[in-house]
């Protein structure tokens, strides 16, 4: 195991996993207690419409993903708010629409279609400095966006209490979603779609089962998700087998002893 | 100079899409006054209040709050008390926690020394300081009218505005209520506006009585709004025993 360590490709992979996992769990809880575990689903297939664009211009996918699955981001707050759809609806919507617009255009280009899904589906035993690079930008916006913490937590534990105290709520909806898919798009060029969905989920899930309160749930979840994917990595390594279903099955691992010691609130 | 009526509300309107909420609402409470807003569901009394708190925006007409528009009141001067279903429970939450949240208009992270004292005199005020460290998730109907009525009285607001508070609370915690909400505004002055579906309680509480069906039914003294010809007016009925009989006076 040491010299997998002496490994340049390890050693990025191991550093993306604590980038990603760190990043994306933090914005977990949100996407958990707010009953959007549906939307990195979402934002993933997004992210395969902006890859199908930019292999159809012939440009790097991930400056086209980016703002067009932050878009995406912002139409589904945008429809939701407007409409009054559930997000679930309104996520839907936006996810067939992306895909349907990525195969149209992936089927005038079929050579290069294997790329787009080897971009979709990610590996984290080929990340690139370059990736490195971007999701250590994505976690400094994260750091220096952690004042929200408290307008996001407000919001989200009671909508209405942030707004009668005169909170933006919706501006700092809109900053929320965008931010998410930020992180996803990035946590999918590293890790794949299968994994944002796990990050997105699994690790808040069982830190709500461990947690009484949102900071510690928070916390909680960073820990998880950034220990999961080092366990993931390695036992990946040691075992030969790949690395995004390692990750997931630590995580779900790990969810069902919380299940089985955890307190469970009364709901409903 | 003559004091400004704590709520003002003239020719207000509010329709959503082809639904007409409230229509013409024009009432003047006084501050210091006690208002039981009163009406069948749908009447648009939760809507009203919606309005004042800037979260619905009117059709036509306008209000003004102590004499002026509502951005030139401060936040924490205005209290409000929501419908507690709308809390989500699953949300993982100490009773302190909410308190301190109506204190920093967020939500904590950490709780500073001076913030928990604050949070710990509301709920002592509401006889509620035993609730300080349970989980929100876990508490009674009762229990959590406390907390966010604790939550509410934190910042000492001049106009306070509940939302159906008894809901889902027993006879016991109904009646603590009442006396939290009437010990608090002898102590202070305030204006409480408050939605209820009880009007034995209006008649006993209330200084004023808004009896609202989209319209303006009748606003004034608990004894000459809530007779049988007026309610049946708002509720389009005469079944419900009360309207049988006048209601008597509360003698306190």
């Amino acid at each position: 195991m040491l010299e997998a360590l002496s490994l340049p490709f390890f050693q990025r992979a191991l550093l993306a996993g604590v980038l990603v996992g760190a990043f994306i769990s933090y914005y977990a809880p949100f996407v958990v207690q707010r009953k959007l575990s549906f939307l990195s689903h979402g934002l993933a297939h997004a992210a395969f419409g902006g890859v199908a664009i930019a292999l159809f211009f012939n440009t790097e996918p991930l400056w086209v993903a980016l703002p067009f699955t932050v878009l995406v981001a912002l139409g589904i707050t945008w429809l939701r708010s407007r409409t009054g759809l559930g997000e679930d609806s309104a996520i839907g919507i936006f996810l067939a629409l992306a895909l349907a617009f990525g195969i149209l255009l992936l089927s005038f280009r079929t050579s290069y279609a294997a790329e787009a899904l080897a971009y979709l589906f990610g590996s984290l035993l080929t990340v690139t400095p370059t990736d490195l690079w971007i999701s250590l930008g994505v976690l400094a916006l994260t750091l220096a966006l952690l004042p929200f913490w408290g307008r996001w937590a407000y919001a989200t534990f009671d909508r209405d209490l942030a707004l009668a105290d005169r909170r933006r709520v919706l501006t700092q909806d809109y900053l929320l979603s965008a931010l998410v898919a930020v992180a996803t798009v990035v946590a999918v060029k590293v890790v794949g779609a299968l994994l944002v969905g796990a990050f997105l989920v699994i690790p808040a899930a069982t830190a709500r089962l461990w947690s009484r309160t949102f900071s510690t749930m928070t916390l909680l979840s960073v820990a998880l998700g950034v220990s999961t994917a080092l366990a993931g990595l390695i036992l990946s390594y040691q075992f030969d087998v790949p690395s995004g279903a390692s990750i997931v099955l630590v995580q779900a691992a790990i969810f069902a002893l919380a299940f089985a010691t955890g307190r469970r609130e009364q709901t409903g | 100079m003559a004091e400004a009526p704590a709520v003002q509300v003239q020719d207000l309107s509010v329709r959503f899409g082809d639904f007409q909420a409230l229509q013409d609402v024009s009432l003047e409470a006084p501050q210091g006054s006690f208002v039981a807003i009163v009406g069948p569901n749908g009447a648009g009394k939760s809507t009203l209040l919606r309005v004042l708190l800037g979260l619905v925006q009117p059709e036509k007409g306008s209000f003004r709050l102590f004499g002026g528009p509502l951005a030139a009141l401060p936040p924490e001067q205005v209290g409000y008390v929501p419908q507690v279903k709308n809390f989500d429970r699953s949300f993982p939450a100490l009773a302190l926690e909410l308190v301190v949240s109506g204190i920093r208009r967020a939500w904590p992270f950490w709780v500073t020394p001076a913030e928990r004292k604050l949070a710990q005199e509301a709920l002592e005020q509401v006889g509620a300081s035993r609730l300080e460290n349970r989980s929100l998730g876990r508490l009674s109907g009762g229990e959590l009218q406390r907390v966010y009525l604790a939550r509410s009285l934190v910042h000492k607001p001049k106009l306070l505005l509940l939302d159906e508070p008894a809901t889902g609370v027993d006879a016991v915690g109904e009646a603590d209520l009442y006396r939290h909400l009437e010990a608090y505004q002898k102590r202070s002055g305030a204006t409480i506006l408050m939605i209820t579906h009880d009007w034995e309680a209006a008649n006993h509480h209330a200084t004023h009585v808004l009896l609202l069906n989209r319209r303006v039914i009748d606003f004034g003294p608990p004894q000459q709004v809530l007779c049988p010809e007026c309610l049946s007016r708002a509720f389009g009925h005469v079944g419900h025993a009360h309207l049988n009989e006048p209601i008597q006076p509360h003698i306190p």
